[in-house]
């Protein structure tokens, strides 16, 4: 601990309005000048309202039951609305995750910038306001030219636009930074520029940035200490390097198995389970109904923090049972099939696709052998999706070849023959859209049998269905709820079951886990390698993800703007890649402090 | 229907139920004929007779408890034609798309181009005023409109992932529309038909006003604004209860219409990942964008 503190939150509980569900739980927690502090967790876990209320703001039907957030020894709870408005902007800012929202569309940049700058320190001249703004741009790593000030947000890079979101934050040399996933939306290597300045900006100006993330890898590339929330409870808070390097919470232990890592094929361990709900006050360690260690006094009472070394505090009664150090098994059979494989399954040969008249994919050939899995992997726009899409017959805008099993395949679904609808089967992005809301699970299992070529009777169906349900491991129970009652990873569940069901050669996954927290990513790969495993299903694993690959594929395609830049084995391409561009990818991934060492 | 727990909703109902109430069971309730000649026009209200007599000295009270059934029975049927006939319409042309989106879409612009009062009086002054007729005059008028809703709300669906997934399986599109699209478009309908509902009554009762409805001596509530208008002075009851009655059920059903769309905001909140933060008991699911970097 260095300097002053900037930031203190005691005993904070922030709760529902109407249930008194608790979102945030007795969290207490110091930020040191300089500093800046990771705050971790998966979906639901409180983070996001824990951030907000750093401002003194909570979202319409949470209200703050007890506890204090002094800035600056300023508390912020007990300042009226006057007093917050002015003490937001340049006290504490606030980044979002998203800063085309942030940024108002009809204005210029740097009309916008002045706006703020106008608003909180009165009474300079207009040379010394322009100067600032020039000084904070560069801050930002921007410069401060006509052409940038005079654009409109729209105009700008995504990334480009979250540096003009962190200069307005920055802009009144505020004492606190709360930034929710501000690099969520940005690719790799735009990522980590935008780090690279948050910390410049960190160690240059003073004061103290929360950065909220559910990227552990962000985290310990950026952070200096990082705290880790579970079901609105802190569990553990420590230095970023013993954390995540040498966990002392059994949850942290089991998200750090989760992780997929670039650097070293090793087995994904998913945690089993859910996360809590809100809950009024619980006398238990939410954590236990997950916990491989969980004994009877972990639900006797709230567990306290428990001191694991100096500034590194971990909220579990059975740390010392813990397996602390990451070592993590590496994984069996990394090569499950030949390179070269009889006749592939899948062959796309000279594929050119195009949105009217926009040409996004460019001669692309591909083939995957049965029972083999290729991850196609690129960054946002590379025309991955596209090109899934023209394999399953959802977007019929192409010329070239596809062929299943050597006979061609027609442009659309519709003009394809039943079974070859069956056989290659779409796992979409979202389960939130995926699934019809006014369906059971059940009912949207059974959707495609109904319509199968096999004409399966009634009985036949149900069999099916329950058989289905078993193998991606949704219990009975499940059957008859709807979409709405599930949790993502659930959904997703059910989404792999509905392609499943018809039995099908190839199995096309869009980004399937990129909605999902790592621990039911895990689970959902597991599920996958399982799968693909028993059944000899082929695999197209579309994704962003690099660290993902490694776990999931046998062969990689690298796409960019439309084009295959490189295509191999996943460990030779990983490894030593042969292109410039891939190379970068690969380096500019987030990688985790202390996982796998050596791995 | 969680619309009726909402205190809008509650409101809503408990101004129209009664309303159609008296509309239903006013015959049975009705103290004398409505077609009698009990008193002297324009007579006012007394003890015998609550809401004096009409022009032709018919008993207002009793023309008042029978002059609702045929409105409502009108109005309702018009509005369940329009919706059914809008709905096939919007949601075929937002589905299906191109050609035929044009076609359906373009021909109902002209038929919206018509003042649409005056395209109800023309078809009943060609063929005359008969009851089917208005019925389906005013199922015509609705028709455009409910199918631009429709439209709208499919156009939206049809984007989701489960319906590309069941084009991609190759189901039949009929089935696509009547299993995916539909049921997932209820909200936007369910308040549509609320509004059209109570624009039927007044339209059906603006036509009775102009003697292309129902046709004296039958009671009405739209004919016997007309009868009776030029002796409001003297009793203005007979003009007055009609207009009250269906005020208060044109404002319970907007009223409850509303409540459905609002409810229906929470109700869809499912479908996408940012549902309505808050306001639900846990932070929704979504709380992490569906982001295309670092899920790590």
């Amino acid at each position: 601990m260095t300097g002053d503190t900037v930031l203190r939150v005691e005993n904070l509980v922030v709760e529902v309005a109407r249930s008194e569900g608790r979102v945030v739980d007795d969290v207490s927690l110091t930020l040191a000048n300089g500093e800046v502090l990771g705050l971790a967790g998966e979906s639901g876990c409180g983070k996001t309202t824990l951030s907000l209320a750093l401002l003194g703001y909570t979202r319409r039907g949470l209200r703050v039951r007890s506890g204090r957030v002094r800035v600056d020894d300023r508390s912020l709870l007990e300042m009226d609305e006057g007093e917050l408005e002015r003490a937001r902007g340049s006290l504490v800012t606030y980044v979002p995750q998203d800063p085309a929202a942030a940024l108002n569309p009809a204005l210029r940049v740097g009309k916008q910038l002045e706006e703020v700058l106008t608003f909180h320190t009165r009474g300079q001249d207009a040379e010394a306001r322009r100067a600032h703004v020039a000084q904070v741009l560069g801050d930002v790593d921007l410069s401060a030219n006509d052409r940038l000030l005079r654009s409109y947000p729209h105009q700008l890079s995504g990334g480009q636009q979250q540096r003009i979101a962190i200069a307005m934050a920055i802009v009144n040399r505020p004492r606190l930074i709360v930034m929710d996933e501000p690099t969520t939306g940005l690719d790799v290597t735009t990522q980590a520029h935008v780090l690279q300045t948050i910390r410049d900006i960190c160690r240059i100006h003073g004061g103290g940035v929360v950065y909220v993330t559910h990227d552990l890898a962000v985290v310990s590339s950026l952070a200096i200490r990082i705290a880790v929330m579970y079901g609105g409870r802190l569990v553990e808070i420590g230095p970023v390097d013993d954390v995540l390097g040498r966990p002392s919470h059994p949850y942290v232990r089991g998200l750090m198995l989760a992780v997929p890592d670039i650097d070293g094929r090793r087995r994904l361990t998913g945690i089993p389970g859910q996360a809590p709900e809100p809950r009024r006050r619980a006398d238990e360690c939410l954590y236990a109904p997950r916990c491989p260690l969980a004994v009877d006094a972990c639900r006797a009472q709230a567990p306290p923090p428990v001191a694991v070394a100096e500034g590194h505090s971990a909220w579990c009664i059975r740390v010392g049972e813990v397996e602390r150090g990451a070592a993590p098994e590496a994984a069996s059979a990394a090569a499950s099939t030949p390179p070269d494989a009889a006749t592939p399954l899948l062959l796309v040969e000279g594929l050119d696709a195009r949105y009217g008249a926009r040409p996004v994919v460019h001669g692309v050939s591909v083939s995957i052998a049965p029972g083999a899995s290729l991850a196609l992997v690129g960054q946002s726009g590379s025309g991955k999706t596209t090109l899934a899409r023209c394999i399953a017959g959802l977007h019929p805008e192409w010329t070239g070849a596809i062929s299943l099993d050597g006979a061609a395949v027609s442009h659309a679904a519709r003009g394809r023959p039943q079974e070859v609808r069956e056989a290659i089967q779409y796992v979409f992005q979202n389960p939130y859209a995926s699934l019809n809301p006014r369906r059971t699970v059940s009912e949207s299992v059974a959707q495609p049998l109904r319509y199968a070529a096999s004409r399966p009777g009634r009985a036949e169906i149900e069999r099916r269905v329950d058989d289905v349900l078993g193998r991606v491991a949704l219990s009975a129970a499940m059957k008859d709820r709807f979409p709405h009652e599930l949790s993502g990873g659930q959904r997703q569940r059910v989404a792999i079951a509905r392609a499943l069901i018809v039995e099908p050669r190839l199995l096309v996954c869009d980004e399937v886990t990129s909605a999902l927290d790592v621990s039911v990513q895990a689970v959902i790969i597991e599920l996958l390698d399982v799968l693909r495993r028993e059944r000899d299903l082929s695999l197209l694993f579309v994704t962003h993800n690099l660290a993902l690959v490694r776990s999931v594929a046998d062969d990689i395609a690298v796409i960019r703007d439309g084009r295959i830049i490189e295509q191999g084995r996943v460990g030779a391409v990983l490894d030593a890649p042969a292109t410039e561009e891939t190379r970068t990818l690969v380096a500019n991934v987030p990688r985790l402090a202390g996982a796998a060492p050596g791995g | 229907m969680s619309a009726a727990r909402t205190r809008r909703g509650m409101i809503g109902l408990a101004l129209a139920i009664p309303v159609v109430l008296v509309a239903l069971l006013g015959p049975y309730a009705a103290p004398k004929s409505p077609t009698a000649f009990v008193g002297a026009p324009f007579a006012p209200h007394n003890s015998d007779a609550l809401l004096g007599m009409d022009g032709l000295g018919r008993d207002a009270l009793s023309r008042v408890l029978w002059g609702g059934r045929e409105i409502l029975a009108l109005a309702t049927l018009a509005t369940v034609i329009g919706i059914a006939v809008g709905t096939a319409l919007g949601v075929t042309a937002g589905y299906v798309r191109g050609g035929v989106d044009e076609g359906i879409m373009r021909t109902l612009d002209v038929a919206l181009a018509f003042p649409q009062i005056i395209l109800a009086l023309l078809l009943v002054s060609i063929v005359g005023p008969k009851l089917w007729l208005v019925c389906l005059a005013v199922a015509a008028i609705h028709a455009p409109q409910v199918a631009r809703v429709a439209r709208a709300a499919t156009l939206r669906t049809a984007e989701l992932d489960f319906v590309k997934y069941a084009d991609a399986f190759g189901i039949p599109r009929r089935r696509v529309m009547a299993g995916e699209i539909a049921p997932n478009i209820i909200s936007p309908l369910m308040v549509e038909t609320g509004l059209r509902l109570t624009y039927s009554i007044a339209i059906i009762a603006s036509l009775s006003f102009l003697g292309f409805g129902l046709q004296p001596p039958a009671a009405d509530w739209g004919l016997m604004v007309n009868e009776n208008r030029i002796g409001i002075q003297q009793n203005p009851w007979p003009v007055v209860a009609p207009i009250l009655l269906i005020a208060i059920i044109t404002v319970g059903v907007n009223m409850f219409s509303d409540a459905v769309a609002r409810s229906a905001l929470g109700i869809e909140a499912p479908i996408g990942p940012a549902g309505l933060l808050g306001t639900d008991d846990a932070p929704a699911p979504g709380e992490e964008a569906v982001g295309e970097a670092g899920a790590v």
